[in-house]
């Protein structure tokens, strides 16, 4: 089985994190990078899969030189090629430029599967995942919890979240598969994992041999301005025991209508 | 007034139409007046006459899609027959919720149509332009986005982020629309939808959320929260150590890494407040904290807190509401 997963370096948000002077980005210097949390599960699915049906893994993503950190951790989860498309040319790049990146580097290599993760928690747009099976003109299925793939008929059955409950859908494959939390438990790296990883030469590819026109890669919406949200006001405790406390707090709700 | 249009393409379930699509409504509305356009809504499905009408009491134009092969939805089918409308109608906005629909089929049309996507906006400002809001970095910061050029432009919005009330007056006009499918168009094939909610509403519609965090101390003691909501109308909600400890299942989970909802009412009860719970409920209109702890985070954006044990405060509160709603 042929996989593929599509990886995005993104700033750990645990941390705190402070925007930039010109209020357009978030400082980037000195602060930890992690792989997108949702392209973990993707990474563990597919080494799942090749575990179950052999093949290989390629990991692929768009970045500078430091995104070949998160493509070393692939390596070590399994990945048998990391490829990165160099984007110091790209000023600024939306999704839909990322995913006619990414898709047109996948028409080149052979694939079955396709696994990203649902969302980032930069940006979480939401949206490469399905792009990309917009351009290769395959199946996608969005936030699945589960997947089950089947080889020799080619297709695969999932469950997909929906407000309130799950959807079991059937595709065929190839197919793209986005991964939302509770489709597996990502395990951690093995030593020998972590060793291949060092060793192991990243392929990169340049945008201009892509054939793209320049329009191609002009981006379509633009981040104006950033903030910190407004904070909200402290509250206020109500003092007291049972059942004063329970009281006094039904009779303010309801003096604010919201019961 | 322009013959322009501002699409909103709505969502129903068997009950009608969801609650979401009214509220995209209310923002067609507003961004039509602005431009001087119409508004107007497209539906698409088989069979679904009553769900067209709840539309066309609301609206002035409603494009109804029919097709015995839309019966079901399907992202690829779907897109299908947006992108010939859009094609022969030329909207300029179009704007979608950020369901989980939504968001499995609008990227798909944006890339079709090689046009510019915000996703998940809760809110707009018009000046030369419009300048869309919406949370990035897990909630910890609001990005203000604009479009930069071709149109259409597509925007999704988070359920709950505007207002809609339902005036059922207009007599909207229905046009319908035979859309050319085949079989082989339904790439995904839904087989079978389970609810995980019970009759509860869903976490991102309801007016009402009781949430239970570690200080639960196990999945059988969630029945009292059950009890809560139920008297409020009400959906449950968990924070992330319930779900990691396997207490409900994710769908429940309240944060970063799962649902991030707005009710009018969030009554938080053995939470903490982590930043990453914070991150999908401090949006909400009231907040309630009830904890043993008085130094929980949580109380630092309650509007009211109580200190105290949960177990004895729930009960007391069930009965306390009951006999305000009487």
């Amino acid at each position: 089985m042929k996989i593929i997963v599509c990886i995005k370096e993104v700033p750990d948000t645990a941390i705190g994190l402070k925007i930039r002077d010109d209020s357009h980005e978030i400082e980037t210097e000195n602060i930890p990078w992690i792989m997108n949390p949702y392209d973990e599960y993707a990474i563990e699915e597919a080494q799942r899969l090749k575990e179950k049906f052999g093949g290989d893994i390629a990991a692929i993503t768009v970045g500078n030189e430091r995104v070949e950190t998160v493509l070393r951790s692939c390596i070590a989860l399994g990945a048998d090629r990391a490829i990165r498309i160099k984007d110091d040319s790209l000023k600024k790049k939306d999704s839909l430029i990322t995913s006619k990146i990414l898709a047109e580097v996948i028409r080149n290599i052979e694939y079955d599967v396709i696994l990203c993760g649902k969302e980032s928690v930069d940006y979480g747009y939401a949206q490469t995942g399905q792009m990309i099976a917009e351009f290769l003109q395959i199946p996608c299925v969005s936030a699945i919890k589960k997947l089950e793939v089947s080889p020799s008929t080619k297709d695969a059955m999932c469950h997909r979240e929906i407000e309130g409950g799950l959807e079991v859908v059937k595709c065929s494959l190839p197919a793209v598969f986005t991964a939302q939390k509770g489709l597996n438990v990502p395990r951690y790296a093995s030593l020998s994992g972590i060793m291949k990883a060092k060793k192991m030469k990243i392929e990169i590819l340049e945008i201009d041999t892509l054939g793209f026109n320049p329009s191609d890669l002009k981006p379509k919406i633009r981040v104006t301005n950033l903030s910190y949200p407004p904070k909200r006001q402290e509250g206020r405790i109500i003092e007291g025991t049972l059942p004063d406390t329970a009281k006094e707090l039904v009779r303010n709700l309801k003096e604010a209508r919201v019961i | 007034m322009s013959n322009k249009e501002i699409w909103v393409i709505a969502e129903y379930e068997n009950e009608g139409i969801k609650k979401s699509t009214w509220e995209t409504i209310s923002a067609a509305r507003k961004l039509a007046n602005h431009f001087g356009t119409k508004s107007a809504a497209v539906i698409l499905g088989n069979g679904i006459k009553g769900i067209v009408e709840e539309l066309s009491k609301e609206l002035d134009l409603i494009y109804f899609i029919e097709h015995p092969l839309l019966a079901k939805y399907d992202s690829n089918t779907y897109v299908k027959c947006l992108h010939q409308l859009i094609k022969d109608k030329n909207p300029v906005i179009i704007i979608a919720s950020a369901t989980f629909r939504g968001k499995d089929y609008i990227p798909r049309l944006s890339a079709r149509l090689n046009c510019g996507f915000i996703s998940d906006c809760v809110g707009f400002e018009i000046k030369e332009g419009i300048f869309l809001k919406r949370y990035v970095y897990g909630g910890r910061l609001m990005a203000t986005l604009k479009f930069e050029e071709s149109k259409p432009w597509i925007i999704t919005i988070r359920p709950r982020c505007f207002e809609y009330k339902r005036s059922g007056n207009v007599k909207g006009e229905v046009l319908h629309i035979k859309p050319a499918l085949e079989q082989q168009d339904i790439m995904v094939t839904i087989q079978e939808s389970l609810k995980e909610t019970g009759k509860r509403p869903d976490l991102s519609e309801s007016n009402v959320i009781v949430s239970g965090g570690r200080g639960m101390k196990g999945a059988a003691n969630f029945k009292l929260l059950e009890e809560l909501s139920d008297v409020l109308g009400g959906a449950v909600g968990a924070s992330r150590a319930v779900v990691d400890a396997g207490w409900l299942p994710h769908s429940f989970q309240i944060g970063q890494t799962g649902r991030v909802v707005s009710p009018t009412l969030y009554i938080a009860c053995g939470i903490s407040g982590a930043p990453q719970h914070l991150a999908g409920m401090s949006t909400s209109k009231c907040i309630v904290a009830i904890n043993k702890d008085p130094n929980a985070p949580i109380f630092k954006i309650a509007d009211y807190g109580i200190v105290d044990d949960l177990f004895k405060v729930v009960p007391v509160l069930i009965e306390e509401i009951k006999r305000a709603k009487t």
